[in-house]
């Protein structure tokens, strides 16, 4: 049943599972759903969707697959003309006293196709007709909680209707995120390890067991260390003009950066649009508030993970040949990109962020800069996703 | 046995205003027997639907609190090994009954419970990453195995699982595939007065009102950091009853502002509450 439906889901990247989906029917079967398409709507949505940054596609396949529910451009144009002149609206709270058939979604629709056969004048009021103010399944105005309106408002909420609605747009994770999303992604940044210089504090009962066995069963402790994340972060931030436009992405990555408190070294340095022989202490990149970038390769170790931020986007020269760099008081030997080459040799793990859009990095000014940039590093969008996907790469041993 | 499961669902308490949607989720959870994972801000009420649900079916609630050190073993049974060394040595109690030093943890006791029971697993996400994929299969069978007395738990009656999460951690797949999931909205201004209303009975129209307006106002403003939940609005309120102020205050200032807001950041935005937006 409905199994179009299960690979419109899937094709729209909802990892729906057949257990998921087994479940589904189970409670079709056992009719939690009422039978009526607003019920099936939040069995699914409670069912198969295990995420609110999913409940956007679930309103969108949702409202695509069943869209002829809530469309009928093709219908002849009597009909619109008596919905249109019927003017009997039903109070919201007027809703009357009849039992409901119980009708599926299909039969409803092979009942609606069979009235449009079949009538051939203006109906309003009644419960059979096409109409407006009455309670049969099809019109508008009226009430039947298990019906099809044709044009006007929504007025009692129905399914095709609240998914059409889409209210959960803005829990997508493609969206803008707040430093909160980010913070829980850097979480994932981690190496354990027990080989840390740290007080002895956790228990450990086999070792007690041990020599207390071999203290000939007088009761003897021990401890062991607990294990601790091993891992280090150089972040080196582009903080250049162009960057600007970026700014809240930026300074949201950062927050959470900072804010995660799991790692054992975090330090932060910032450029001028490229890497020359200086990085800069703050983001104001103020003259002589620097470090040597040769101090930097020399003072932190090949483990640390390098995470850069930059559009990598940039006038050519300022890349590629010497001098090029953009302070006039400043002239470099070494074009950045050599520089960068030296960063990548040194540094085993790093990845680049790009908080352009990854669809633009072939269009954007600067794509040629960019692209000269990711045949060194792998790039990624600075989003929720991209994150995801470098903090792999960061991790892969 | 279907017939009677059927029987048991869940519109709300008397305290616990709850939307269509998430008594929906509920009674899905009950009928298919999987726990139910609810995730919303901060303040939407995900501790307290257990508790409703607890007290609307007549069900003893039990609560298991993660954090950051819980490990799935604790929830089953802890054998207090420690205990039981001491105990040789200085000669006390029973060290051959080993029963004694097992101690079972708060699942361990809604599986041993003679009557079916609300169990609520708050702030899943606390624990480490590992957490909810070792509870897999005591979730799925409701049973697990005591390796020191050779006994298997096994539940008379299926426990109501409520799992909440604060979306801290992601949480397994595997985990996500056997739970039923809903995700709180923040309430709407008309459900907001009515979960006002089950608060405060006989609450002035005007102060309800003014109140609202200026507590929304204050969510929407987008450099807030802290955004104030219902909870907060509700001490707010209470608040506002007890000082007994004038509902026309409120379209000026907000006082009690640090009822409202936590940050002092977010306090200094509103100058101390002399700003109304």
């Amino acid at each position: 049943m409905f199994l179009g439906f299960f690979n419109l889901l899937r094709s729209y990247g909802l990892k729906v599972s057949m257990q998921e989906w087994m479940s589904l029917m189970q409670a079709l079967e056992m009719d939690l759903g009422n039978s009526t398409l607003t019920g099936f709507y939040h069995l699914c949505r409670c069912i198969l969707v295990k995420s609110e940054a999913d409940y956007d596609t679930l309103d969108k396949v949702f409202a695509l697959y069943f869209k002829n529910i809530k469309e009928f451009e093709e219908l002849p144009e009597d009909v619109w003309k008596w919905l249109a002149d019927g003017e009997i609206e039903r109070m919201l709270d007027d809703i009357p006293d009849i039992d409901f058939d119980d009708i599926g979604i299909a039969e409803l629709l092979k009942m609606f196709q069979e009235r449009l056969a079949e009538q051939n004048e203006a109906h309003h009021g009644g419960n059979r007709w096409i109409g407006t103010g009455g309670t049969s399944p099809f019109g508008r105005g009226g009430y039947n909680p298990k019906g099809i309106r044709i044009g006007g408002e929504s007025r009692h909420r129905s399914a095709v209707k609240v998914a059409g609605d889409r209210r959960f747009l803005d829990f997508r994770e493609d969206h803008e995120l707040d430093s909160r999303d980010f913070q829980v992604a850097f979480r994932r940044l981690r190496q354990y390890s027990s080989r840390v210089d740290a007080q002895r504090t956790e228990l450990d009962v086999e070792g007690t067991v041990k020599a207390t066995g071999d203290n000939a069963g007088l009761l003897s402790l021990v401890y062991e260390k607990p294990r601790k994340n091993t891992v280090k972060v150089l972040l080196l931030m582009d903080s250049d003009g162009s960057m600007r436009r970026y700014s809240d992405l930026c300074n949201t990555l950062f927050q959470a950066l900072r804010k995660s408190n799991h790692f054992k070294d975090l330090q932060v340095y910032f450029f001028h649009n490229c890497i020359y022989d200086h990085v800069y202490k703050d983001p104001t990149c103020t003259y002589g508030n620097w470090v040597e970038t040769q101090w930097l390769m020399k003072k932190f170790d090949s483990e640390y993970k390098v995470i850069f931020v930059g559009d990598g986007a940039m006038a050519p020269y300022e890349l590629l040949t010497v001098g090029g760099i953009n302070d006039m008081r400043l002239f470099n030997n070494e074009p950045g990109i050599e520089w960068l080459r030296k960063l990548d040799r040194k540094f085993s793990k790093k990845i680049w962020l790009n908080p352009i859009p990854k669809k633009r990095w072939n269009y954007a000014w600067g794509s040629y800069t960019i692209n000269i940039i990711r045949d060194e590093f792998d790039m990624f969008e600075l989003s929720l996703s991209g994150l995801e996907e470098g903090i792999k790469k960061l991790l892969v041993r | 046995m279907s017939e009677e499961k059927k029987m048991i669902t869940f519109e709300g308490s008397e305290n616990y205003v709850v939307s269509d949607e998430l008594a929906n989720a509920v009674n899905v959870a009950i009928a298919l027997e999987k726990p139910l994972l609810i995730k919303g801000e901060p303040g939407t009420g995900k501790t307290m639907l257990a508790e409703a649900i607890a007290e609307a079916l007549d069900m003893p609630l039990l609560v298991w609190s993660i954090k950051s050190t819980t490990k799935a073993q604790d929830g089953l049974y802890v054998y207090d090994t420690v205990q039981r060394l001491y105990d040789s040595q200085f000669g006390e109690g029973d060290v051959a009954d080993i029963k004694q030093y097992i101690k079972l943890g708060k699942l361990g006791e809604a599986f041993a419970s003679d009557v079916q029971t609300v169990l609520l697993i708050d702030e899943i996400d606390k624990a480490d990453l590992e957490f909810p994929n070792d509870l897999l299969w005591e979730l799925d069978k409701m049973e697990f195995y005591i390796h020191e007395t050779k006994e298997t738990i096994k539940t008379k009656h299926r426990p109501i699982v409520i799992i909440t999460s604060n979306a801290e951690k992601e949480l397994p797949d595997a985990f996500l595939r056997r739970c039923i999931f809903h995700y709180i909205e923040f309430p709407s201004l008309n459900k907001m007065e009515e979960i006002i209303r089950v608060h405060f009975k006989d609450i002035d129209q005007k102060l309800c009102d003014n109140a609202m307006k200026a507590f929304y106002k204050l969510r929407s403003v987008r450099d807030i950091a802290k955004k104030p939940s219902t909870s907060e609005l509700l001490d707010w309120i209470q608040a506002l009853i007890i000082s007994g102020i004038d509902p026309k205050v409120l379209e000026h200032r907000i006082p009690f502002i640090g009822v409202l807001l936590k940050k002092n950041q977010d306090i200094d935005l509103t100058d101390g509450g002399k700003r109304c937006f």
